[in-house]
């Protein structure tokens, strides 16, 4: 290094941080800040099987798209410039494009930066927790036999069970029994299929994210992990739990749909 | 001189950035495995990962640490570029370029004379604050703001509202800002200046052969690299800022520029491994 170059260099680092410099710095850098913290803050998003939790999601993804390409469902997208909280990272909408659960999870494969935790299995995927938002105008509720979540629902039998409720009989009443949709959150992976085939026009069962669906009671409570209610008529059990082989589940069925019984 | 030949450069340039966004589209829409992923982070042949070192370094400044992959791709990316001029980056790969060339070149024919000033080394300051402001806030905050990111992400998955920093970018270069977007404001360009500071591949200077008529100020982006006297003893563009875009070399007449490394200046007058133009 020559000594001109040296004194150059020198000149060049007292002459830039000249006083008007630096306050312009200054208040561009809290603007800036201001702008960022605020569109962190804004609303919520789902986010691809995997994800880490949302501040450490936000920090680690690295906007590469890889994740949107691998999924062979087309359910991945890029959030747009115009959604600056998560302008460049992925997220879905159940409703229109649920998750499919792919037993190999591409998604988390393709990741470069870790924001999808390598070797997350499928099944322990936290998307979000399904909530039976209506009870006004789930068909079940209403004493019809839908049961489409029940059906949808990839963790078969364990995420989302059907309750068995009997009403009192009464002249002129239209409900006699009901099979309650429940969701277990412990086994939910929030994918959405159920909020996705919900037939009626708007969903009455929704995935919300986890500390937003899930209450928590005291921990003194002696029968806090009491088992959820048992006693499901024989027919609605009859259905094979889900498997991530779909050749042995299609054995187990036949070649008979099951609800057609 | 025809004029393939006299842009060859210009046109060598945009195939390759051309080139990019394609194999980067097709690897979103056609199902190659080319290329796949964006700007951000990609990977070539399924097996060589590329990230960019500025959003590399943004995910470092949140206090995490990003997987192997893309340090791995951080890495491959600024030893290329170390190699061949940090900056090559800008001229070469960014599709902000051409579009800020647009600008540029706009302003040189109907612009007006007095622009807002915002100097060179601001890009430096937005360089610094970028990490500053995400370490504050703990998300990459140039990556929310840059148009590199979305308008490449957005030809390149779906398009949207940010294609508009396209117009914007045109517009600023060409009635707003004095040296325009990458002159004056992108910090990737800053950084990529600090990675390709001692380059092996440079612009090389025949003193012999210069006329000093100086065509090749104006046509130069980062003009202040180009002093005579420096490179009269250098006899190379010394400058991370070079971009080396290799406009000079296409508009001057003379042959005084061409592509080479970083030697010293040859002291005998007659060089035969000059390239004719």
């Amino acid at each position: 290094m020559s000594a001109e170059r040296a004194i150059s260099r020198r000149r060049f680092f007292t002459s830039f941080f000249r006083p008007r410099d630096v306050a312009v710095a200054a208040t561009g850098g809290l603007v800036w800040t201001k702008v960022v913290a605020d569109a962190k803050a804004a609303g919520i998003a789902y986010r691809p099987p995997g994800a880490l939790p949302n501040d450490a999601f936000l920090a680690t993804c690295i906007r590469c798209g890889q994740c949107v390409e691998a999924c062979p469902f087309d359910t991945l997208k890029l959030a747009d410039a115009s959604d600056p909280h998560q302008a460049g990272t992925p997220f879905f909408e159940p409703r229109k494009e649920p998750c499919h659960m792919c037993g190999d999870a591409p998604c988390i494969e393709a990741c470069p930066s870790g924001a999808l935790v390598k070797g997350t299995a499928i099944e322990d995927a936290d998307m979000g927790v399904a909530v039976l938002t209506d009870q006004e105008n789930c068909l079940a509720f209403l004493g019809l036999r839908c049961e489409v979540c029940y059906r949808a629902c990839p963790v078969q039998g364990d995420a989302i069970t059907l309750e068995f409720r009997e009403q009192e009989p009464q002249h002129g009443s239209d409900r006699h029994a009901f099979f309650l949709p429940t969701v277990h959150a412990d086994h939910c992976t929030g994918c959405g299929k159920c909020e996705y085939v919900c037939v009626i026009e708007e969903p009455a069962i929704r995935v919300l994210p986890r500390d937003i669906a899930r209450g928590q009671v005291a921990d003194h409570y002696l029968l806090k992990n009491r088992a959820p209610a048992a006693g499901l008529p024989p027919a609605v059990q009859d259905i094979p739990v889900w498997e991530r082989n779909s050749e042995a589940v299609l054995e187990a069925m036949g070649d008979e749909p099951t609800w057609d019984e | 001189m025809s004029w393939l030949s006299r842009n060859r450069y210009h046109i060598a340039r945009r195939t390759v950035q051309l080139g990019v966004l394609v194999l980067l589209w097709a690897g979103a829409h056609a199902g190659s495995s080319l290329l796949k992923g964006d700007l951000s982070s990609s990977l070539l042949l399924g097996t060589v990962p590329m990230s960019d070192p500025l959003a590399t370094l943004q995910i470092l400044a949140t206090g995490h640490i990003p997987g192997k992959t893309v340090l791995l791709g951080a890495l491959v990316v600024v030893g290329m570029y170390f190699l061949l001029g940090g900056r090559v980056f800008c001229s070469w790969v960014c599709p902000v370029n051409p579009i800020t060339d647009l600008g540029q070149s706009l302003k040189r024919q109907v612009g007006p004379k007095r622009l807002v000033a915002v100097p060179r080394t601001a890009r430096i300051w937005v360089l610094g604050l970028t990490l500053v402001v995400t370490m504050l806030t703990g998300i990459a905050a140039f990556e929310l703001i840059s148009p590199i990111g979305m308008i490449s992400r957005e030809l390149i998955f779906a398009p949207a509202l940010g294609l508009l920093a396209i117009p914007a970018l045109v517009l600023a270069d060409a009635f707003v800002l004095q040296h325009g977007w990458c002159g004056s404001l992108c910090p990737l360009g800053a950084l990529y200046a600090g990675v390709g500071a001692y380059s092996p591949v440079r612009i090389r200077f025949d003193r012999e052969r210069c006329d000093r008529c100086g065509d090749c100020v104006p046509i130069c982006p980062e003009s202040q690299v180009i002093r005579f006297d420096e490179l009269e003893r250098k006899g190379f563009v010394d400058s991370g800022f070079c971009t080396n875009c290799a406009g000079c070399i296409e508009v001057c007449t003379r042959g005084a520029y061409r592509f080479g490394l970083r030697t010293a200046a040859r002291t005998n007058t007659h060089d035969e491994r000059v390239t004719h133009a």
